[in-house]
């Protein structure tokens, strides 16, 4: 099968030619399959929101290709093939929350019974129905990112391009809204790429995880997640649970090892 | 799975703000009680003082004096009072709008801002007043127009400067999410740009308005239109006529007060999701 993502000896260098260069990644190859759900994890500083953001074409890459749906990724994402959430939810504060989640509808110019319509499925499947004519500035942390998947979600892109969603919630929530990402995901079979430094949550959520490494960036190793599905509380307290994020432990670790013999 | 990922819990729901109507009005009122002690109390004060330390009335009229005074010639301050803010809210009009429109190129054109805002700040530190006799050259001393271009300079560059703040210190995830969805340069601007400059536009506004009328009123001190207010109170002010002074300044202090509420209502209507408001917010 072909992968719909496909990233081939992708380089990243800031201030190329200059003496504060970075390398921030370094020969990176990585094939994602269609409804894959696909962590992207490692220490800050390695890479990691870099390579999401090339996927999603908010920057390119210095050497080397990505090709999305067999595309250019420009062109995946000028085709709004991407949905993406980040770490705020960054949502308008002039808009309510069916508005927001309605923007990229407008942008795209759905006709008006398309959006509304879309917009309480939307809201439905973040299950925050009563709350469209709040202002975002009414919810709190959890809701606000719910918010931000439903509006990602809005214009059904297949790409689901997610940089620690959850990284400003407190624990609780966190691995609520972890349940709640993967029972969307259950339903709407997007391919999501997530960025997360937090082990535990790549080995609950992914089906596989890239393991990355610092400076410069490199993918230390692809670990198979193979906890049966669909996964719920349960699956936290499963042995099989802890085998992984050990084994993603001391993945992470080799690399530091070998990394600070070099 | 819906044990876990459940519905929004009723902890949340009940933590979102709710202000019931009823108390409203009442909360409101208390908030204003303070205020009106001290007010009431400033003017019995003044009132005593006067007597007491037997201030010449040339000098600082009484509160009691003023008041009748004001009524007695509010025949005359009131259109003298209309007369000023057709200049100032004119001016602001003209400025305002000027303003913004060269905000919007310069914000637009990375490098026309660069060149311009220096000199933006330079002239918006700079009394501009002081042009209203050159003004009064150029327009003709009786002409509104004259006034009227005072008070647009003056409020032209408050109002540019924050304009193209707010058009330019956009959150820079809001604008990955514009590209995210390719949107276009013209939707970023009206989806994105201009609501999130009404925040710094309305408060430069609200600035401006104060600023506009005190602009007319100075430099009607420096001769203008009979019917004029300033003119009224430098004349009033010569002939020692304190209380005439007094009782056009209170009308000056008015309408600058209904100028600027009526800012803060538009703010309302266009704004009703902003932070300055939220305090007061229903629904």
């Amino acid at each position: 099968m072909k992968p719909v993502i496909s990233i081939s000896d992708v380089s990243k260098v800031y201030n190329q030619g200059r003496d504060n260069r970075v390398y921030a990644l370094d020969s990176i190859n990585l094939e994602i399959h269609a409804g894959e759900f696909v962590s992207l994890l490692g220490p800050s500083g390695c890479g990691k929101s870099t390579l999401l953001r090339l996927i999603g074409d908010l920057i390119t890459p210095s050497v080397g290709t990505v090709l999305v749906n067999d595309k250019s990724a420009a062109q995946a994402r000028r085709d709004r093939d991407y949905g993406m959430v980040f770490q705020q939810a960054t949502l308008y504060d002039w808009r309510t929350v069916s508005k927001n989640v309605q923007l990229p509808l407008e942008i795209m110019n759905y006709p008006r019974h398309k959006r509304q319509a879309r917009v309480q499925d939307m809201l439905n499947l973040v299950q925050l129905e009563s709350f469209g004519r709040h202002y975002p500035w009414q919810l709190s942390g959890g809701m606000q990112q719910r918010v931000a998947i439903a509006r990602a979600l809005s214009f059904e892109p297949s790409i689901l391009l997610m940089d620690e969603p959850f990284g400003a919630l407190d624990e609780m929530t966190r691995e609520r809204m972890q349940m709640e990402l993967l029972r969307i995901w259950e339903q709407t079979k997007n391919t999501v790429v997530f960025v997360t430094h937090s082990i535990p949550e790549a080995v609950f959520l992914s089906g596989r995880v890239a393991v990355m490494s610092a400076r410069p960036g490199r993918i230390a190793g692809v670990i198979e997640i193979d906890l049966p599905r669909p996964r719920n509380f349960e699956t936290r307290e499963h042995p099989r649970f802890f085998e992984k994020i050990t084994e993603v432990r001391e993945c992470l670790r080799r690399e530091e090892v070998t990394g600070s013999t070099t | 799975m819906s044990h876990v990922a459940d519905r929004a819990s009723p902890i949340e729901q009940e933590l979102l703000p709710e202000v019931g109507a009823a108390s409203r009005w009442g909360d409101r009122f208390r908030r204003y009680v303070p205020a009106i002690i001290v007010f009431i109390l400033a003017l019995v004060w003044w009132e005593a003082a006067v007597n007491v330390f037997h201030i010449e009335g040339f000098l600082l009229p009484k509160p009691s004096v003023i008041a009748a005074t004001f009524v007695a010639e509010l025949s005359v301050v009131f259109p003298a009072g209309l007369f000023t803010m057709r200049e100032a809210v004119g001016g602001f009009v003209l400025g305002s709008l000027l303003g913004m429109v060269i905000a919007l190129v310069t914000a637009r054109w990375a490098g026309i801002s660069e060149g311009m805002m220096p000199f933006a700040i330079a002239v918006n530190s700079t009394p501009i007043v002081a042009l209203a006799p050159i003004m009064n050259q150029w327009f003709g001393i009786t002409n509104p127009l004259g006034k009227m271009s005072i008070v647009a300079v003056i409020v032209f560059f408050p109002v540019m400067i924050n304009t193209v703040k707010g058009l330019t210190q956009v959150d820079a995830g809001a604008l990955e999410l514009m590209r995210s969805y390719a949107a276009t340069e013209f939707a970023v601007l009206f989806r994105v740009r201009i609501p999130n400059a009404l925040p710094y536009v309305f408060s430069a506004l609200k600035v401006a308005s104060t600023l506009s009328v005190i602009g007319a009123i100075v430099s009607e001190y420096f001769g203008g239109s009979r019917e004029a207010l300033g003119v009224y109170i430098s004349q009033q002010a010569a002939l020692f006529h304190f209380a005439e002074a007094w009782a056009a300044i209170i009308i000056a202090c008015l309408m600058g007060i209904s100028f600027y509420a009526m800012l803060l209502l538009l703010e309302r209507l266009i704004m009703p999701w902003h932070v300055s408001i939220r305090a007061t917010e229903e629904e």
